[in-house]
């Protein structure tokens, strides 16, 4: 990679940078406040003590799970808009195993088959978009959304009708929320008095996982390809329209897993609002991360950072939470217009042409090709 | 009028008006992707423009410029349509960004933007006067059809009118012309000196006109208040209604028509006492939306075949 | 677009180039034309030919030099500045709507007909009548595109161009898709229409060239290297001139009896896109060690006879037969397994991932065999090997096997596919245009390599739009026609004009 190309790349990541915290900046100027105090207590406060550092990699969780099962999808070549139903069905998947299972069992039988429960809700409620659209052509984007909207009616029939807490109906409050989970189905805290819990260890190891399943497997290299260009994937007899299926199941186990992660992990329960937006949010982190593993554990970490940093403006200068959603919003369409010039190898020479008129000499017009990569 | 008679006209005339949002924001969707781009932002733009439609009502209340407030509020959501329009076209046009994922960014965006607004200029869940009905002389005595279909506000005539208009300005302008040749074929409108991307923008700012008039329509006329979650998706369905209307006007507004009735039908279900859990009579019309897209299948072939592909000219093949 | 231009009676060309990403794609280019001539612009694949009559239509900018229409300097910013001028373009993929009518598609660019809320198709189509009847090119203005054969379209196109004010023509390899006779009735036209016209016509046949032009030019890697009169010069010359070489492509000299069949079509039906019957009872067979040319005109079936003998496209009814088994309606999986191999016509969507690496690609097809993977897991080091022996033993250039496969040139990524494909040893070839846009040297390897492999026992169906290349490599011609084989020849009854016919689907005997 010569230096131009870096300098170019930087360019253009810092313009959409900048123009996703504009954007950001413009909304908060319009409601009073101050655009650099808060960003800058949404990207320090949380520093300040221990509990906030350690909410960061709680938020970091889902978000790293969501992502990953984002990537698995988007390098499919298939859109998954469907995480936040699909933690719900996760959720009510894992929530019900959780409840059901012998209280007798120890931790070590019970968690996995929980997680595994949340992972199959997530898969399944994923599959029926991803068949549809192997089998029928739906448009992947509008029939994960439907679905986000009915998943939502489903967990919230289920929280108030059969799986409502009975204590809830005896003391008459009616929350809805489902009773809590023994403590066989809880993941352990890794720091006492945080919400940090072992479910960071096993979205760690997932990534590594998917790197490896991706890149280093006969199976990630036919979806990867498929994902590419399904036209030249079908001529090399590999399935598209089933491994359409796959990836999007795929997507929505991870998915499942991160939902399952915050029944057992944060909550304790099944309770309203309890994806709070992660679904969503995976998105932006996948795309951030550039869809991959090693990109997307920093890139979760810097949500986790906005979040729990937006968080505490809400508290502290009265910003609404629907800020995150402003946020997110900025950032994906600064993302995917950067996208067009960071990989546009004609763009960039004519860049380097312009410049190059005030610095040093273009590149030799004579060479094909080699190194454009 | 017999009981089932009642509430089946009940059903009806609340199925006209409540369409109204829906058919005004897919005939916007549907200039789009003529020309070749679709907006799946258009839901985020009906949050921007069902909350900024909502202000001028609300802070003129009393006051003299009362009777003119419903208007202001139409004016400024569709103003806000053309600027998210014009931002969505910079992004996809001329960013050639996938329009998929842009479209999601926009939602969020304009659904965030909306809410944090509201959230602190307002607050809480205020209620505005709608407008008031206008019966038309003669027509709307007609027995039983006169109430369904002419005794409404008059936003629901103008909303019906736009169906007759995006036929014609599709089909008899010139401008009409272009934006089927850049969805179709955008090399050969190139070819003949035809300005595609000049042509998208154009499109897309319109699309969000009638978006942000949609919007405006929910929460002025239909809700007569705003929330958070006012819009619930009504900007997807009207995406996916464009596809089942096989991106013709007519078709389009048979398929608004039909997903209000879902609606309406959610509503009846309540009133009439079934038992029927609430929560999956709320899931209806989105259950209605995958099942009309597993359908639609052969529609897709015959829509503009460059729908979704940005254009550039100087690409080398 | 104005009725009337000023007449062109001198367009000049000075000096102007034209860059792409790595690749100088015009390189300091001057001509003329002059009223009344016919210009031929002569070249290889990837000459610069396109490129330079683009930016005189105005699609393109140059990055430099300058173009002088009656001693004025003119630049052209979009094609409408171009057509008010009098040039007009006449495109190799036609420049059409398919969804609208020939009216529609003609109003589309008349600019003045444009007025606000009103589109008048009335005059479009009056002009439309008027000119065809003067040109004597007769067009349906009532007609869809797609409705429209090729030939149709291309009148169309002609039509549609003169409305709009042409008084110079500038056609793109106008006969790619034409008959043998269908291209003589075109130039004889063209020839016809000089009388007021001037043309400028881009070709590599250089018979076309020798008939019609009166100038040419030949460009090669960006650059002119010859601009004369046609008639001082002969083919042979020409062809010298745009190779910079002698370039003997490399013929079959066998006698081609060819031994087993290794695959057959019986009585094939196939359904197209459109949900036609594209094959209609089509019989074919290949025998190993041979080399079967497919000649026909594009669009009689060819392309659905490879997707459905590939496993690509169901088949209605009939039979695919490889090695002695029955594989109709088999998967693609299966019939490469079984030993089949394809290069398919599209090279960039169809033939390669073009965001895999090159080393990506050249095992596309082989990645779950043991060779390269453990059960699941990637052998990434023998993948690794593999393609740099491919890539030294096909001479493909390539900065290093992780580069894009998309990066590379045309004929490098044609080399990337024939790699995969032969490396494979298979059996039973099926090779669809495997030179188009490709250059001479590179036609020349890909050429000894298919007659390798036809040495070496494998069957070869040929594909392919050029006659001369068929004639070249077969050992047996079958003609196509709407969707059936005409008549199978040997390579020594095959003559242009037997096949030229057949290909029209005159029936001998």
């Amino acid at each position: 990679m010569n230096k131009f190309k870096v300098a170019y790349s930087g360019a253009i990541i810092l313009l959409a940078a900048l123009a996703a915290a504009g954007g950001g900046a413009l909304v908060l100027k319009a409601i009073g406040a101050n655009p650099l105090e808060i960003y800058k207590t949404i990207l320090t406060g949380p520093f300040t003590d221990m509990f906030g550092m350690t909410e960061i990699l709680v938020r970091a969780v889902p978000l790293i799970l969501v992502a990953l099962g984002i990537a698995i999808a988007f390098r499919s070549g298939i859109i998954n808009i469907g995480a936040e139903g699909q933690m719900l069905i996760g959720i009510l998947a894992a929530t019900a195993t959780a409840l059901h299972l012998p209280a007798a069992w120890p931790k070590w039988e019970v968690l996995p088959l929980v997680i595994l429960a949340g992972a199959i809700g997530g898969g399944f409620w994923a599959g029926i978009a991803g068949t549809l659209r192997a089998r029928l052509g739906v448009n992947e984007i509008l029939s994960t959304v439907m679905l986000n909207y009915i998943a939502a009616q489903f967990y919230t029939f289920f929280l108030r009708g059969p799986m409502i807490d009975p204590g809830e109906l005896e003391t008459g409050s009616g929350t809805p929320q489902s009773m809590r989970l023994p403590e066989s189905a809880i993941l352990s805290r890794l720091v006492p008095g945080t919400r940090l819990h072992t479910g960071l260890i096993l979205a760690l190891v997932l990534c590594v996982v998917v790197y490896f399943f991706l890149w280093h497997t006969t199976w990630g290299f036919r979806l990867r390809a498929a994902g590419a260009e399904a036209k030249a994937a079908r001529y090399a007899g590999i399935r598209v329209e089933g491994s359409l299926v796959t990836a999007m199941v795929l997507s929505g186990a991870f998915a499942g897993i991160a939902g399952a992660v915050e029944v057992t992990g944060v909550h304790h329960r099944a309770i309203e609002n309890i994806t709070s937006g992660y679904g969503f949010a995976g998105i932006v982190v996948a795309l951030f991360g550039a869809l991959h593993p090693a990109g997307i554990v920093p890139a979760a970490v810097f949500f986790g950072l906005l979040l729990v940093g937006a968080d505490m403006t809400q508290r502290s200068a009265g910003v609404p939470a629907n800020m995150i959603l402003v946020l997110q919003g900025v950032i994906i369409l600064s993302i995917v217009s950067a996208k067009m010039y960071l990989n546009n190898a004609y763009a960039q020479e004519r860049a380097a042409r312009f410049f190059g008129r005030f610095f040093a000499k273009p590149a030799s017009d004579e060479a094909k090709t080699g190194g454009q990569a | 009028m017999s009981e089932t008679h009642g509430i089946v006209y009940n059903i009806l005339s609340l199925g006209v008006p409540f369409s109204v949002a829906l058919l005004l924001a897919s005939l916007g969707e549907n200039f789009n992707q003529r020309a070749g781009v679709f907006n799946l932002g258009c839901e985020g733009i009906m949050c921007m423009g069902a909350f900024l439609g909502f202000l001028p009502p609300y802070f003129l209340k009393a006051g003299p410029w009362a009777p003119y407030a419903h208007l202001m509020g139409f004016t400024i959501a569709m103003a806000a349509g053309v600027l998210l329009g014009l931002l969505f076209a910079l992004v996809t046009v001329t960013f050639r960004a996938e329009q998929g994922i842009a479209g999601i960014g926009l939602q969020m965006l304009g659904w965030g933007v909306a809410g944090t607004l509201f959230r602190h200029f307002i607050g809480g869940v205020t209620g505005v006067e709608g407008l008031t009905a206008w019966a038309i002389p003669g027509l709307s005595r007609i027995p039983f059809l006169g109430g369904i279909l002419f005794n409404h506000n008059p936003m629901v005539y103008v909303a019906f009118a736009m169906v007759p208009a995006s036929w014609y300005i599709l089909f008899k302008t010139p401008w009409g012309l272009k934006v089927r040749a850049a969805g179709t074929a955008p090399r050969a409108a190139d070819s003949m000196g035809i300005n595609v991307n000049r042509v998208r923008y154009q499109a897309l700012m319109l699309g969000g006109a009638l978006a942000g008039l949609g919007g405006a329509y929910l929460s002025l006329c239909q809700a007569k208040m705003f929330a958070d979650d006012l819009v619930a998706g009504r900007g997807f369905i009207a995406v996916a209604l464009v596809y089942f209307g096989r991106w013709s006007p007519l078709g389009i507004m048979g398929g608004a028509l039909l997903f209000s009735l879902a609606q309406t039908l959610q509503l009846a279900i309540q009133v009439g006492g079934i038992k029927f859990p609430y929560e999956f009579a709320v899931m209806l019309p989105y259950v209605l939306v995958i099942l009309v897209l597993s359908l639609a299948r052969k529609a897709r072939m015959r829509g503009p075949s460059h729908l979704g592909i940005p254009y550039n000219r100087e690409m080398r093949y | 677009m104005k009725a009337q231009a000023e007449p062109i009676h001198e367009l000049r060309l000075a000096g102007i180039t034209k860059r792409f990403p790595g690749i100088l794609a015009c390189n300091n280019v001057s001509m003329q034309v002059a009223r009344g001539e016919v210009l031929a612009l002569v070249g290889e694949n990837g000459a610069g030919k396109s490129t330079l009559m683009n930016i005189l239509a105005g699609l393109y900018q140059p990055d430099a030099g300058t173009i002088t229409l009656n001693g004025k300097e003119v630049r052209f910013h979009t094609p409408n500045d171009a057509y008010a001028r009098g040039i007009g373009m006449v495109h190799q993929n036609f420049m059409l709507v398919p969804n609208m009518t020939v009216t529609e598609n003609v109003a589309l660019g008349m600019k003045r007909l444009h007025k606000f809320m009103n589109l008048d198709l009335k005059e479009a189509r009056r002009r439309i009548v008027e000119v065809a009847e003067h040109h004597e090119l007769p067009v349906n203005p009532d007609a869809y595109i797609w409705q429209l054969s090729v030939g149709e379209q291309q009148r169309v196109e002609l039509v549609k161009t003169l409305c709009f004010g042409a008084q110079l023509l500038i056609l793109d390899e106008p006969t790619s898709a034409l008959t043998p006779q269908e291209t003589d009735d075109l130039l004889d036209r063209l020839q016809r229409m000089t009388a007021e016209l001037s043309i400028i016509f881009i070709s590599h046949k250089l018979n076309e060239v020798k008939t019609l032009s009166n100038r040419v030019a030949i460009l090669r890697h960006g650059a002119v290297v010859f601009n004369g009169r046609t008639e001082d010069h002969s083919s042979a010359d020409l062809a010298a001139l745009m190779t910079g070489r002698e370039i003997h492509l490399p013929r079959n000299e066998g006698l081609g009896e060819g031994g087993a069949t290794i695959l057959a079509a019986r009585d094939l039906k196939v359904r197209g896109d459109r949900g036609h019957l594209a094959l209609d009872g089509l019989d074919l067979e290949l025998h190993a060690g041979e080399i079967l040319g497919l000649a026909g005109v594009s669009g009689n079936g060819q392309r659905e006879l490879a997707e459905a003998l590939t496993g690509l496209r169901p088949v209605e009814s009939g039979a695919v037969e490889f090695l002695g088994q029955d594989m109709t309606n088999r998967s693609p999986a299966a019939m490469i397994k079984a030993g089949l191999g394809y290069i398919p016509e599209d090279r960039h969507h169809e033939g390669i991932v073009p965001k895999f690496s090159v080393k990506e690609n050249l095992v596309l097809k082989d990645v779950g065999t043991a060779k390269f993977s453990w059960s699941v897991v990637l052998k990434l080091g023998a993948i690794a090997r593999n393609a740099e022996a491919l890539k030294t033993a096909f001479d493909i250039r390539c900065a290093s096997t992780a580069a894009a496969g998309g990066s590379l040139s045309g004929g490098n990524i044609q080399k990337v596919i024939l790699a995969r494909e032969l490396s494979r040893e298979p059996k039973g070839l099926i090779s669809v245009y495997p030179t188009r846009g490709v250059d001479m040297g590179a036609q020349e390897f890909i050429h000894s390599q298919l007659l390798a492999r036809r040495r070496a026992g494998g069957g070869i169906l040929l594909i392919s739009e050029e006659l001369e290349e068929i004639m070249n490599l077969s050992d047996r011609i079958a003609v196509i026609y709407k969707g059936r084989i005409l008549k199978v020849l040997s390579s020594i009854e095959a003559t242009r004009e037997r096949l030229g016919l057949l290909m029209a689907g005159v029936a001998d005997e």
